[in-house]
């Protein structure tokens, strides 16, 4: 199953349903450029839904921590939702699970933006 | 051959579309072996990876240079082997990617990957050019001292 990413607005968050599997090769690049594109139309607070990610491999992983430095760099923010135990897993591993902000319920994800 | 072990090994191209493949054959191996859901996704990824890298760093996409792949199932562990026809690389000089400054490349975890999951890792590198990765997962619920198999 290949990667698949559909986005929604939620209030004035981004929300990015990603699907299927995140690894090297068309998915990374086509992940890459819905976050790029987003930026590009001024949509700086980007929700990643990942619940119905199957499978991220290291080149995955590099694209999260692209799209998370290409928000930041830019003054927006870019959170996670709903991390499958593989996604998790990889997360802790990795010391990345410290680094982005990580959700498991929409509704608190979209407003902790707000508070931020 | 070793008569201890059950190999199944195959030669693949320098494409990306062969990493599949690759997954594929580790997912069956694996589960043949006796391995559960858990161990035999990390083999898939460490295979994933390893591939990867032969592909990537090893051969540089040169397709004329192969990755040949073997699995050698002992009744207790799953020992794989990864080859490219590449320079070869050390892995003792890749950057930690859990060091601080590290952290947020964009790069540089395909190996790290491989040794988190796998029980062993090693690299070989050939006089004649070429590298491989050797790794190894242990059934682990199985082992008994008295089953353990001689290694070649």
């Amino acid at each position: 199953m290949s990667m698949k990413a559909t986005v929604r607005q939620v209030d004035s968050i981004t929300v990015v349903d990603v699907s299927g599997r995140i690894t090297l090769g068309e998915a990374c690049k086509e992940l890459r450029e819905v976050i790029r594109g987003q930026l590009g139309k001024g949509q700086k607070n980007l929700l990643l839904n990942l619940a119905d990610v199957t499978y991220i491999d290291s080149s995955g992983i590099g694209e999260l921590v692209s799209a998370y430095t290409a928000v930041s760099s830019q003054g927006g923010q870019l959170k996670l939702l709903n991390l499958t135990k593989k996604v998790h897993d990889l997360l802790q591993i990795t010391k990345l699970y410290t680094v982005f902000d990580v959700h498991n319920d929409e509704a608190g994800a979209i407003s902790s933006f707000r508070t931020a | 051959m070793n008569p201890d072990a059950s190999i199944v090994e195959v030669v693949l191209e320098s494409k990306l579309q062969n990493v599949e493949v690759a997954e594929e054959m580790a997912r069956s191996v694996s589960a043949k072996a006796g391995f559960g859901e858990e161990a035999g996704y990390h083999i898939e990824m460490a295979v994933h990876e390893g591939v990867i890298n032969a592909i990537y760093h090893g051969n540089k996409e040169d397709p004329g240079k192969k990755v040949h792949l073997k699995f050698m199932v002992f009744e207790d562990e799953l020992e794989i082997h990864i080859r490219d026809e590449g320079k070869g690389f050390d892995p003792s000089t890749l950057p930690d990617p859990l060091a601080r400054e590290n952290l947020l490349n964009v790069s540089g975890r395909g190996i790290f990957l491989v040794r988190k999951f796998m029980d062993e890792f090693r690299v070989e590198s050939f006089p004649g050019g070429g590298t491989e990765v050797i790794m190894v997962k242990h059934l682990t619920s199985r082992i008994e001292p008295n089953l353990r198999r001689n290694r070649p």
